[in-house]
């Protein structure tokens, strides 16, 4: 992918809370990344671990309150997005950033055909005519492959397969030609041939549009098949970042490297013992002033308990992570 | 020993000796559970979902049999027919010796504490206002007649057993995490000295290193009260890592049956080659150089099965003989049975 070109999103130190009764929750905490044309970043996390919720406070999808994005910047096209009005959102949003949820049953609605709600965004945002806009959707179900198109744009959702909500959904999220598309788990409540088959349209996609991808998925599978870039979340935070490859090879941070040990493989060698990370992942109660991973992770020292670890380079591939510990020594890194 | 080695074509000494350990502990012959389809004000039955059209398999003592499919293909309806939650269309279902298929409602209440189910999600599976200990002393109220003591002498037994904290013996079941929630469900399944478990899905609602914690709980559980798996899933790796056998299902019937090693090293059926390989690896160097089957279409409708083999819409091995001959589902090689004309009579 392009290096060194400007990147279309930038994130700086994002933060975003949540009121609840037992208390604020800091659940993104300071994340900064960027995302540079044509690039498809993956974002690797467990639950809680504020991926989907950082990406739901890039263009305003949290309800305030109880959601507060409350410190950072969001650099989209000009703009701050993070202090821009809802009318601003309202016109970035679907239009040149587009979404695609987990559950394509729940967020199409169940009510209006698909042609609707394809048609929608279309009509509003590229204010298209009724029929332009009806042609247009025709177009979008064929590329992503969904058969017999234009007799289908009279169906509702129900009478789709899950793998062809999906693409619906995606259809819906490509109408307006988004700069970003942004996947949050997209194929996770699909079966894996229907995954693969997802997996394939979005490359195709992707090289056909050329637009940047975020795609989220706690499924570290799915990210070495497409992502150039990987980032790893924990405690809404983020803990590692490198280009895919290079994470792969060379994970430096302990929740990467048990992460990727605890995932047993369908090919190659079959591992006779699961490695488990024991305990829980952090219940995010306070802002963090020491490690979120420590309590369990096997090489945590006296530093992780009162400071909480920036992200610093590793090498010179753009790889990054926040951790006090050196894999290749075994002891406490180098500033 | 060394008589054993020569057992080239021996086939049945083989099965006996590696594949099948001990007895057989469920024995599924026939299995049929249909649906049907009504219409109109009347409700007239117009057709049925053949939801698990004839299967036939064991399970033996003290091991784990995965079940694989996609979402639909019946999986989940067969673990519930096996332990008769469903009144079962036909066929016939024998537990640890007893036929509970067509059996009388008080035989299979009899057979309850012998068979028992680890359901997907334990937030659904679980009553949200009753208490951890109460969930637990259910089955001990409906089946036992022990005393008011030796019940929760008995739950903090099984709490300890599945890595919970006795403490936590009268909160309720929001107050845990996904992990947590699926040991009480186990627990719970644990209550009665089943020999039988039947797991759907039991890690597919859970985190990445939660699911492992689970599993090693299972496996732990299994290797201490030699227990009997039925492991329902559609994550390949972790059957892979769990399950002594492997079944896999497509359109309610059986594809494939083979012992974990030889079914994940070399899948017979193409159904099977394909499920496999449209599974990504962790690993962006094997990821880009592996070729992928990519299986074109969905999954037909049970109620409006194909005809011949129900695999032949998105088969990429597909003959003429498929779309007319259903493909019986048989032993090709010891241990191993599939439904398929590519093993015919042939290359028997």
């Amino acid at each position: 992918m392009p290096d060194g070109a400007l990147p279309v999103l930038e994130v700086k130190g994002l933060k975003t809370t949540f009121k609840t009764r037992g208390g604020q929750v800091h659940a993104v905490n300071s994340v900064s990344f960027e995302l540079r044309p044509g690039e498809l970043l993956g974002v690797v996390g467990e639950s809680g671990s504020g991926k989907s919720v950082t990406m739901m406070s890039l263009i305003g999808l949290l309800p305030s309150p109880p959601a507060d994005v409350s410190g950072g910047q969001i650099l989209f096209d000009g703009h701050d997005l993070r202090t821009a009005s809802a009318e601003t959102l309202r016109e970035i949003r679907g239009a040149r950033i587009g979404f695609i949820f987990q559950d394509p049953m729940t967020s199409l609605n169940p009510v209006f055909t698909v042609g609707f709600q394809l048609m929608e965004p279309l009509r509003k945002h590229m204010g298209m005519k009724k029929g332009q806009a009806r042609k247009r959707a025709a177009e979008l179900l064929e590329l992503v492959g969904i058969p017999d198109a234009a007799r289908r744009l009279k169906d509702y959702p129900h009478q789709f397969s899950g793998g062809m909500r999906q693409r619906v959904m995606i259809a819906i999220a490509l109408a307006c030609d988004p700069k970003v598309l942004i996947a949050d788990e997209p194929t996770t409540a699909l079966d894996v041939t229907i995954q693969a088959q997802i997996l394939e349209l979005v490359k195709d996609l992707r090289e056909k549009l050329g637009m940047a991808i975020v795609w989220i998925t706690h499924d570290l599978g799915v990210i070495a098949g497409i992502a150039d870039r990987v980032m790893v979340m924990y405690g809404g935070q983020v803990v590692e970042q490198a280009p895919s490859r290079e994470l792969f090879a060379n994970p430096q941070h302990p929740y990467t490297r048990a992460l990727l040990k605890t995932v047993p493989k369908v090919h190659g060698e079959r591992d006779p013992k699961l490695n488990v990370i024991e305990g829980q992942p952090p219940i995010l109660m306070s802002e963090p002033s020491a490690c979120a991973f420590r309590d369990r992770c096997a090489h945590a020292f006296a530093r992780c308990a009162t400071e909480n670890p920036q992200r610093v380079p590793v090498g010179t591939t753009g790889h990054d992570v926040a951790c006090f510990w050196n894999p290749d020594t075994g002891s406490e890194r180098d500033a | 020993m060394l008589d054993g080695d020569d057992h080239q074509d021996g086939g049945e000494v083989l099965v006996h000796h590696e594949v099948h350990r001990g007895r057989k502990l469920v024995e599924v012959r026939g299995l049929k559970m249909y649906f049907p389809i009504t219409a109109g004000v009347l409700r007239r039955k117009v057709g049925d979902v053949k939801a698990v059209d004839n299967l036939s398999f064991d399970i033996y003592e003290g091991e784990t049999l995965g079940l694989v499919g996609e979402s639909g293909c019946g999986k989940s309806t067969t673990g519930r027919a096996v332990l008769r939650l469903y009144d079962v269309t036909d066929g016939m279902v024998k537990i640890d010796g007893q036929e509970i298929a067509k059996a009388d409602a008080g035989i299979v209440r009899k057979m309850r504490p012998t068979m028992q189910m680890v359901f997907q999600d334990p937030q659904a599976s679980l009553n949200p206002r009753m208490t951890v200990a109460s969930i637990i002393r259910e089955p001990l109220d409906e089946h036992t007649k022990l005393s008011k003591k030796e019940k929760l002498d008995r739950i903090y037994e099984l709490m300890d057993a599945v890595g919970l904290n006795r403490r936590f013996a009268n909160r309720y079941p929001h107050e845990f995490s996904g992990g947590q929630r699926q040991r009480i469900g186990i627990a719970r399944a644990l209550a009665l000295n089943p020999k039988f478990i039947v797991c759907d899905e039991p890690i597919a609602a859970l985190d990445v290193s939660i699911q492992a914690q689970v599993v090693n709980l299972l496996e732990e559980l299994q290797d201490r009260l030699g227990l009997t798996y039925l492991f329902i899933s559609h994550d390949l790796s972790m059957v892979r890592h769990i399950a002594d056998r492997v079944a896999v299902m497509y359109l309610g019937q059986m594809a494939e049956l083979a012992p974990r090693d030889a079914l994940y090293e070399e899948p017979l059926h193409p159904y099977t080659e394909a499920l496999l390989s449209a599974v990504p690896d962790p690993d962006p160097a094997t990821e880009t150089r592996r070729e992928r089957i990519i299986l074109r279409g969905d999954v037909p409708s049970p109620a409006n099965p194909p005809k011949g083999c129900n695999f032949c819409t998105r088969c990429p091995k597909v003959m003429d003989v498929c779309k007319d001959v259903e493909p019986e589902f048989r032993q090709v090689r010891p241990g191993r049975f599939v439904a398929c004309h590519l093993y015919g009579e042939t290359t028997r």
